[in-house]
């Protein structure tokens, strides 16, 4: 139910984007949020957009994954 | 597709399982609370479970809109399908959901009630508006994260006078049903179910922010990790989780940063506040009556709410004999200690809603195949 997805914003109008998700585009509501412009990602909920999606933080809990590879027991165990 | 691939990167997930088993070395037991259905489905989908060390265990909230609806709220709608006419607008989770009387709106709609499944609540409006001699009723379900759609489509109708345009309210609040938990009997008796720590809400608190469950961590002393249902996500929360326990820290930590802020989406929580207030009470499938639990349409909205146009007394509903959903939403109970699970409660027949929602755990299970494993002696003990 709370499910959502990131998804790209390829044109806006209004209180409405179409967003771009994987060779699909839809037409959602933009009511929620404000200063959106194009080539933003949003998080997309029930044909709404919920939040804008930080690049910036995406990235760094990624390296925050990678940082756990640098445990002592990283290698050689079974997974 | 971005944000989505790089979060599930199978190498990265060993990487974190290696450490997640090293932090967890101590010796000790980890109870950890995914209050979400979507962390549930992460878990089993993925194979965590099957990467976690024997002593972290995953314990399955009632964060699933549709699991902890009480059956007489689906009946209330199909009242009003039936009886009064309307063309009932319907997320697709609730359409197979059994009701009493062993019906459902997919059912009720098969005998020639007009019930349609809806995406958006803009699609909701746009019947609305190509129907006008018709009552359209939206079946509004769903935590925060739902909630802002709905008041959306409240204000609009109000601006455009769309006057055929209700909405049956069933909306709840995340808060108030972690603190119904750590509050019940089960969590405070010593040795029935054991809670140390919470994976915090993904996209509820994309709109509530993190800030709520800062009550949570100070007053109860139970470490809240906030973390998206992506697996690597689980797994990295699962690992600050682990770090907190073992370091004696009850914080509020913020994995899923890329969408959550400590102060939320203040519009979509002021559009929240002009058109719903807090009910005194609500029922909870599982959990009973969660006081301030629940959300309804407040007095200046009151002609676009479906509980006050039509008349709404239907009897209160009885839960299929056998069905261990309540207790299992309160994760007092696993899906397979249930005795329907797998023999007449499957999901091309679900009996309970744990089963029909592909949120709920029994799904989880099933769609899985964690139901062929036996009950793992060392993960029971939990139960006993």
């Amino acid at each position: 139910m709370c499910l959502a997805i990131p998804a790209r914003i390829v044109a806006m109008d209004g209180e409405s984007a179409t967003v771009a998700l994987g060779g699909v585009k839809k037409c959602i509501s933009t009511a929620l949020l404000d200063d959106l412009k194009i080539d933003d990602y949003v998080l997309v909920h029930v044909g709404y957009a919920l939040h804008k999606v930080s690049e910036d933080e995406a990235e760094k809990t990624l390296a925050l994954f990678a940082e756990a590879g640098l445990s002592p027991d990283d290698e050689g165990a079974p997974a | 597709m971005k944000y989505i691939e790089a979060f599930r990167d199978g190498r990265l997930a060993k990487k974190l399982a290696a450490a997640i088993r090293n932090e967890a070395a101590g010796g000790r037991a980890y109870h950890l609370m995914e209050f979400c259905g979507g962390h549930t489905h992460a878990v089993f989908r993925y194979g965590i479970h099957d990467m976690m060390p024997e002593n972290v265990h995953f314990i399955h909230g009632p964060g699933c809109p549709v699991c902890v609806l009480p059956v007489s709220r689906i009946d209330h709608a199909i009242r009003l399908a039936e009886e009064h006419d309307v063309i009932l607008c319907s997320y697709g989770d609730l359409m197979r959901v059994p009701a009493s009387g062993r019906r459902s709106l997919l059912k009720v709609r098969a005998t020639g009630a007009d019930v349609r499944m809806v995406y958006s609540t803009q699609d909701a409006l746009k019947i609305a508006r190509e129907n006008p001699d018709r009552e359209v009723v939206f079946f509004a379900i769903g935590f925060e994260t739902t909630t802002p759609p709905t008041a959306v489509a409240i204000r609009q109708a109000a601006a455009e006078e769309l006057n055929n345009f209700t909405v049956f309210c069933n909306h709840v609040l995340t808060p108030a049903a972690i603190q119904n938990i750590l509050e019940s009997p089960e969590v405070r008796r010593i040795g029935t179910i054991s809670i140390d720590g919470f994976f915090g809400p993904s996209h509820v608190s994309t709109v509530i922010g993190s800030r709520p469950y800062e009550f949570f961590a100070e007053e109860f002393q139970k470490p809240v990790v906030i973390a998206g249902f992506e697996p690597l996500d689980v797994m990295q929360a699962t690992l600050m989780l682990i770090r907190q326990i073992n370091d004696g820290r009850c914080e509020v930590e913020n994995e899923y940063r890329r969408v959550v802020t400590r102060e939320g989406n203040r519009k979509a929580q002021q559009l929240v506040a002009d058109v719903f207030e807090l009910r005194r009470y609500f029922e909870w499938r599982g959990l009973g009556l969660v006081p301030y639990g629940a959300l309804r349409i407040k007095s200046s909205f009151a002609s676009f709410d479906a509980e006050k146009r039509f008349a709404m007394d239907v009897p209160a509903a009885a839960e299929v004999p056998g069905c261990e959903c309540p207790a299992i939403l309160r994760g007092a109970r696993k899906p397979t200690d249930c005795r329907l699970f797998g023999t007449v409660c499957r999901p091309d027949n679900p009996l309970g809603s744990c089963m029909v929602s592909s949120e709920g755990a029994c799904a989880a299970y099933w769609s899985y195949g964690r139901f062929r494993q036996s009950v793992e002696p060392q993960k029971a003990e939990r139960f006993a």
